[in-house]
């Protein structure tokens, strides 16, 4: 039914806006749905990633032990009676091993079972009661309860990674040695404890001997150089460019130079410092000494590019405050600007070597993945860093490495977290102070 | 702002047609431009930004315990010519000045003039508050220190005291010097700035819209401020609010637009303004 046409009333604006709004407000949810939606997966990656490599990982700080009686037979270690340490040091501990495991099971008698259980023990075992002997000579001659390190293959089992399930020629592990292992914790002599080796070892061929104490003072004195290298020189720089600086022609050279630096692949750093610092200035390779220097070229733009950033966000106003009482410009800077802009500095200089500490690739090129057992001592002692040990243990094919990979990867993200909680923490606390 | 500009470049036009009747120059300043007993002497200054000419041919002395004031619409390149005073316009890219400018008989854009001590005998208070985020304390104490004027903690804090005391600021602060001095109110700040200015005893003191950033009730105290440290300093002091000129200063400068328009007594300039552009700049038709 057609009702008579009226002419159509004047549209009152808040008609139209009425009208529009439903609309906008939906494009404004959908907005703000793909924002919290693209933010919640990007955390869910994440938290896929860390449960991921804390479920690999978590079990690395654990290891097996198994107890034995263990005579320290005075006839092996000190046949002398001397008591002399370094008769102590040269002692045969394996023989002194190998006769207690005889004693813990008298049955086994044939030569290939004998060997099977010699080896449910680390080949780290030895060391044990040598440094004992060394510590408590008393213990000569007695009879004492110790919990040697489990083998590798023994440790995964007792983990679970390795599956009894499977047919005995598909396993690591014969059905001999399981049999063994099954009599010992039916005694009470299998456990695991804490795993206080995995932070105080360098790397080992044994996964079980295996720790990141060698990486860890690697990295250390890496980063320690590294900051001293590029911290000041970058500030410096910054201070120069920003402050100091025509502006010209060539300092917009240096500025586009020096963002491109920032850009640069890592691994170009690593051929530089081979070309640069090993073959010509003849630095030793494979020392933290030549790591810093690489990674502190690599961290220099970071810090140079936070620096000026943070520089001219100090306000012109407290620059004229101090010019206009006669500071000099180089006063200016040092009491007033470069303190206001130190947070943010800092910032930048954390973020720079968050990133060095996760840097692999340039060090392989300058002989830090050498295989290195000792604790580095020094800036110039051969060292490899937490990365590279990573990688290392990535590469290798025994079992027991893949917890320790994740494990070493877990103590990594740790640091990474701690310094950059460190730089937001600084970044909160000196905001905005003028 | 263009309907603005075109105004008064018409006004200009006008006057200029009203000036040249009289024999004078559009550029050229009436009235003064000298006193009896001049600190700083100021001779065909011209500041360039870039390409941009900002002043154009300005000379004005500045006399001993008088305060002179300078108005005139934004951009006429009052405040330009008070940087100039200092030299603060060095730490301007691009900005050039030329003329003759003397502190005491020395020109001070000479080569051999270093610009810092020149700085601590020409102060300068700035239009916004701007303490070191420092204490109240240090930030007096900061010109002393780096120009070596004590020799002893005491003497130190006996200039720290006087200094606050000049400023009006020591019976509010004594109790709290060593509290940032960014907290304090934005009056407080302002006279803290001065204190600081005059911690290292100048001949002259540059103000820049000192009041700007202030409420009416500070304003006040400022400009009693303004007007007991005439006794000692010469005071030259940039301003956008007519009354406070009126009220501070001995002398007042008009700027048009880069030129120094007039030049005059006070009391004259605004009850008796020789140049149209001046009268209608004071009685509010433009600006």
């Amino acid at each position: 039914m057609r009702t008579a046409t009226q002419p159509p009333a004047p549209r009152r604006t808040i008609d139209i806006v009425n009208a529009s709004l439903k609309r906008r407000y939906a494009r404004e949810r959908r907005f703000r749905f793909m924002g919290a939606a693209a933010v919640a997966l990007g955390l869910l990656f994440v938290a896929i990633l860390f449960a991921d490599i804390t479920l690999k990982g978590y079990t690395a700080f654990q290891q097996t032990y198994i107890e034995v009686p263990v005579y320290f037979d005075p006839a092996t270690i000190d046949p002398a009676g001397s008591r002399d340490p370094q008769a102590l040091a040269a002692a045969d501990y394996l023989a002194v091993v190998k006769a207690s495991m005889r004693r813990l099971f008298p049955d086994v008698t044939e030569r290939s079972q004998l060997r099977e259980l010699y080896a449910l023990v680390s080949a780290g075992a030895p060391q044990q009661l040598q440094s004992m002997a060394l510590r408590h000579p008393g213990v000569i001659g007695t009879t004492r309860d110790v919990w040697l390190i489990a083998a590798g293959d023994v440790d995964m089992l007792v983990k679970g990674h390795l599956d009894r399930a499977l047919p005995e020629a598909d396993r690591r592990i014969k059905d001999s040695s399981i049999l063994l292992l099954d009599r010992l914790a039916a005694d009470g002599r299998i456990e695991k404890r804490f795993n206080t080796g995995f932070f105080t070892n360098g790397t080992s061929r044994e996964p079980e001997l295996a720790g990141i104490a060698g990486a860890l003072a690697g990295t250390f004195y890496t980063l320690v150089l590294t900051l001293l290298f590029s911290f000041p020189l970058g500030v410096g720089a910054a201070l120069y460019l920003q402050e100091f600086a025509p502006k010209n022609r060539w300092t917009d050279l240096i500025e586009v130079n020096i963002n491109n630096l920032a850009a640069v692949p890592s691994i170009v750093f690593g051929l530089l410092g081979l070309a640069v610092f090993i073959n010509f200035f003849g630095v030793p390779r494979s020392t933290p000494l030549v790591g810093a220097l690489v990674l502190g070229l690599m961290t220099l733009p970071v810090i140079i590019i936070a620096s000026r950033a943070a520089l001219q966000s100090v306000p012109p106003s407290i620059r004229e405050a101090a010019l206009g009482v006669g500071a000099s410009p180089l006063q200016t800077q040092f009491h007033h600007v470069l303190p206001l802009a130190m947070p943010g500095i800092m910032t930048g200089a954390i973020i720079g070597m968050a990133r060095a500490l996760g840097e692999s690739a340039p060090l392989l090129m300058i002989g830090m993945i050498a295989f290195i057992v000792d604790v580095p001592q020094g800036f110039t002692d051969s060292a490899t860093v937490l990365p590279v040990q990573i990688y290392l243990w990535a590469d290798s094919p025994e079992r027991g490495f893949v917890e320790r990979t994740s494990a070493a990867i877990l103590v990594l993200l740790g640091f990474l977290v701690l310094m950059n909680l460190a730089a937001v923490l600084l970044r909160r606390r000196f905001e905005r102070r003028w | 702002m263009s309907t603005l500009a075109s105004e008064i470049v018409r006004d200009t036009s006008a006057v200029s047609a009203a000036d040249l009747a009289r024999g004078g120059r559009v550029s050229g300043t009436i009235g003064d431009i000298t006193t009896p007993d001049p600190r700083m002497v100021c001779r065909g200054v011209n500041v360039w930004y870039g390409a941009k000419q900002a002043i154009k041919d300005v000379g004005l002395d500045i006399g001993k315990n008088q305060v002179v004031a300078m108005i005139g619409p934004s951009g006429c390149g009052k405040s330009t010519f008070l940087r100039c005073l200092n030299r603060m316009n060095d730490t301007i890219d691009g900005c050039r000045v030329q003329g003759s400018i003397q502190l005491d008989g020395q020109e001070i854009y000479d080569k051999r003039v270093d610009p810092v001590p020149l700085r601590a005998q020409v102060g300068m208070v700035f239009q916004k508050p701007n303490p070191f985020p420092k204490s109240i304390y240090e930030n007096v104490a900061y010109g002393p220190r780096i120009h070596g004027l004590t020799n002893s903690k005491a003497e130190l804090d006996a200039l720290v005291e006087t200094s606050l005391q000049k400023a009006g600021l020591w019976n509010e602060v004594k109790d709290r010097l060593d509290q940032p001095g960014t907290g304090l109110s934005g009056g407080q700040q302002q006279r803290l700035c001065i204190a600081r200015t005059i911690a290292v005893s100048p001949e002259v003191i540059l103000m820049d819209e000192p009041c700007s950033a202030l409420d009416p009730i500070a304003t006040a105290i400022i400009e009693e401020l303004i007007d007991e440290l005439r006794e000692q300093y010469a005071i030259a002091i940039v301003t956008h609010s007519m009354q406070q000129a009126a009220r501070v200063s001995q002398r007042t400068a008009y700027f048009h637009l880069g030129d120094l328009v007039e030049v005059g007594e006070t009391n004259q300039i605004f009850t008796n303004p020789q140049h149209r552009l001046t009268e209608d700049y004071i009685t509010g038709r433009f600006g």
